[in-house]
């Protein structure tokens, strides 16, 4: 029987087949998934924030650049090999439309940036992605195939 | 510092009656531009880690219109009003004197007309949090989203969120009397606001 963790805002977590993690509401967030193919150990992250040189905070899953890392280590203690991990990342939507350009409602793109950032300096290959728009997703991560599942409010759902 | 993290409880509750009156004049506001009577709660104040505050508000998924203004000034601020959709279509046909239907989707004037109960409901509850603390407190203009809760919260918490954990909300919900329109206003001080805003009224920690 599959269990499914919920994943809130700044947080991740890790955990093997045949569970799934779930993640719910991503907007300018990115949701970050990370998958061992041989031991189906897999571990998402929930990021609010490009960069932790913007602020410091204690907790680094808020971060794209510390959050990659911090996961990482945590599939490692659950049996993954980082050397095999692969990626699929969905969010980074920008909610709000305002007439100035203001650089933090660019929020959802820089998140998205950020993530691909961090996964390619951890040497992570990314297989998929959903990112960009205007609109909310929530987000699946089944361990025993390392699908993704995207479901939107006005545009359907599909598997990644 | 980390924001939020050494609130006293009288600077809370100095928060909290600022907020009775400002939502009470977002109230009038509101009565006066519905013709109707509009009832207000008091308002809950509540400090939350961010993974906590989307089950403040129904759940992540749940479909709401999100109306977000985004205050200048020395004691920059945002604020949040939420209606979950029915209610959002409610308010709309109210303004426009005209019905949507259960599976019609708000149109361009409806979503300029819901935005505009943003801007007049912020502006109402600014202008007393003005002559409380003689600061000035420079709303941009509304925008708006009808999304899942959890997405539009997204946004507005990664603006405080470069500087803490935790989200300080002020949550006053609005009630139509005799009908059942209701929403929620938060109000969400950037890093430094609160203590600025704390020191022109003079409460100490």
């Amino acid at each position: 029987m599959a269990n499914i963790i919920k994943i809130g805002m700044a947080d991740l977590n890790v955990t093997v087949s045949p569970n799934i993690l779930q993640t719910c509401g991503l907007g300018s967030c990115v949701g970050i998934c990370l998958w061992d193919p041989v031991t189906k150990v897999s571990g998402m992250a929930h990021i609010m924030l490009p960069s932790s040189s913007l602020g410091k905070t204690a907790n680094d899953a808020k971060f794209a650049d510390t959050a990659v890392p911090l996961l990482i280590n945590e599939m490692k203690k659950t049996g993954a090999d980082p050397s095999r991990l692969v990626a699929k990342i969905a969010g980074g939507a920008q909610m709000f439309s305002f007439y100035s350009s203001n650089d933090i409602m660019k929020i959802g793109e820089r998140n998205t940036e950020a993530a691909k950032a961090a996964l390619q300096s951890a040497r992570i290959r990314l297989l998929a992605e959903d990112t960009g728009g205007s609109y909310g997703r929530t987000i699946e991560f089944y361990s025993e195939n390392g699908k993704l599942y995207v479901r939107t409010i006005n545009l359907g759902e599909k598997y990644i | 510092m980390p924001l939020y993290d050494n609130i006293s409880e009288t600077q809370l509750d100095a928060f909290r009656e600022i907020g009775t009156i400002g939502a009470g004049n977002g109230a009038t506001a509101l009565s006066q531009l519905m013709g109707r009577k509009i009832g207000m709660s008091v308002p809950a104040i509540s400090v939350l880690p961010f993974s906590q505050v989307p089950d403040a508000v129904g759940g992540a998924e749940k479909l709401v219109a999100g109306i977000f203004t985004t205050v200048g000034g020395p004691a920059p601020c945002n604020i949040l009003f939420m209606f979950p959709v029915e209610c959002a279509k409610t308010l709309a046909g109210h303004l426009m004197d005209r019905k949507y239907g259960k599976d019609e989707a708000l149109d361009e004037v409806g979503m300029s007309a819901l935005a505009e109960v943003g801007n007049i409901v912020s502006g109402a509850y600014l202008n007393s949090l003005a002559s409380f603390t003689n600061l000035e407190f420079v709303p941009s203009v509304p925008a708006l989203a009808i999304d899942m809760a959890g997405a539009i919260l997204n946004t507005v918490l990664a603006r405080i969120g470069i500087a803490g954990d935790h989200a300080l909300l002020m949550e006053t919900v609005f009630s139509e009397i005799e009908g059942n329109v209701s929403g929620h206003f938060f109000l969400l001080p950037e890093a430094d606001s609160l203590e600025k805003i704390m020191e022109a009224i003079g409460v100490k920690g």
